[in-house]
């Protein structure tokens, strides 16, 4: 026995053998439930968004310049692999956030709340994410 | 009048009118984050629409584009929720997290200031480009 603790860990079953006990599961054993995942991720997303309208501020205040030449840089930052990866962080926690939100509002107003309703409500968050994300940047290239 | 039904709770009955607990604001926080939450719904696609629409645009086409009403307007629109939607939001992730009282203050309306600055920021730089 290592110390004190240790020495508690240890119990007898029932049929009198020594056994370890079992310890309580911390909450990382878990399997997440995709209502939790969510919820996570909108407010992780929230705050990732705050982070993204930095790239909103940059890009109108640019824009707002007289020469071409700072708002061609903040272009061209942008079209870079860099600029690319940004965008497309700000797009999926966008339109996760946009699509988490509406199932809030929802919630807000009285309605999906039982098991069945928020898991299927949870994956459509998730199905619809997945799509629109694709769909914004296939439309979005193909302009591009 | 002993035997009339009676609460005791140590609340005045002015206080119970006004419906103002110990933050003394209501529910106009929630309410707020609710009502720009609803107004960035059909502006979120809006914008998402425009910058796809733009993507690759030149300096010239994004004046020309910000130079209408119908644009300018929504932008205006989308800025002022954006950034007043994100400033309550981040409110009460820094309310959850953060349980030292001066530091939860300063952290607060720290975060207000930026916000209402970015805002301000966007702002000025719209109507430049946009009058």
């Amino acid at each position: 026995m290592a110390d004190v603790r240790e020495a508690l860990m240890v119990g007898r079953n029932s049929d009198g053998k020594l056994v370890r006990r079992p310890i309580s599961p911390h909450l990382q054993v878990y399997r997440w439930p995709i209502s939790m995942a969510l919820s996570i991720l909108h407010r992780a997303s929230g705050v990732v968004l705050g982070v993204g309208t930095l790239l909103l501020t940059c890009w109108l205040v640019s824009a707002a310049n007289a020469t071409d030449d700072v708002f061609d840089n903040v272009q061209h930052f942008m079209g870079s692999f860099i600029g690319l990866m940004l965008l497309f962080g700000w797009s999926v926690a966008l339109i996760f956030h946009f699509f988490s939100g509406i199932r809030h509002l929802v919630w807000d107003a009285g309605s999906g709340f039982d098991a069945p309703h928020y898991n299927t409500s949870g994956w459509a968050v998730a199905i619809a994410t997945t799509v629109g994300t694709v769909l914004v940047w296939v439309v979005g290239l193909a302009v591009w | 009048m002993s035997g009339t039904p009676h609460i005791d709770i140590l609340r005045s009955p002015l206080g119970r009118a006004r419906g103002l607990g110990s933050a003394r604001s209501g529910s106009h926080h929630w309410w707020a984050q609710r009502v720009t939450a609803i107004a960035l719904v059909p502006l979120t696609l809006w914008f998402i629409f425009s910058v796809i629409h733009l993507s690759g645009a030149s300096h010239q086409t994004v004046i020309d584009w910000l130079s209408s009403p119908w644009t300018l307007a929504p932008m205006l629109a989308l800025i002022i929720a954006t950034f007043h939607h994100l400033q309550l939001g981040l409110q009460v992730v820094i309310e959850d997290y953060v349980h030292h009282e001066a530091l939860k203050m300063a952290l607060v309306l720290l975060f207000k200031g930026v916000s209402i600055l970015l805002a301000l920021i966007c702002i000025v730089s719209v109507l430049k480009i946009g009058l």
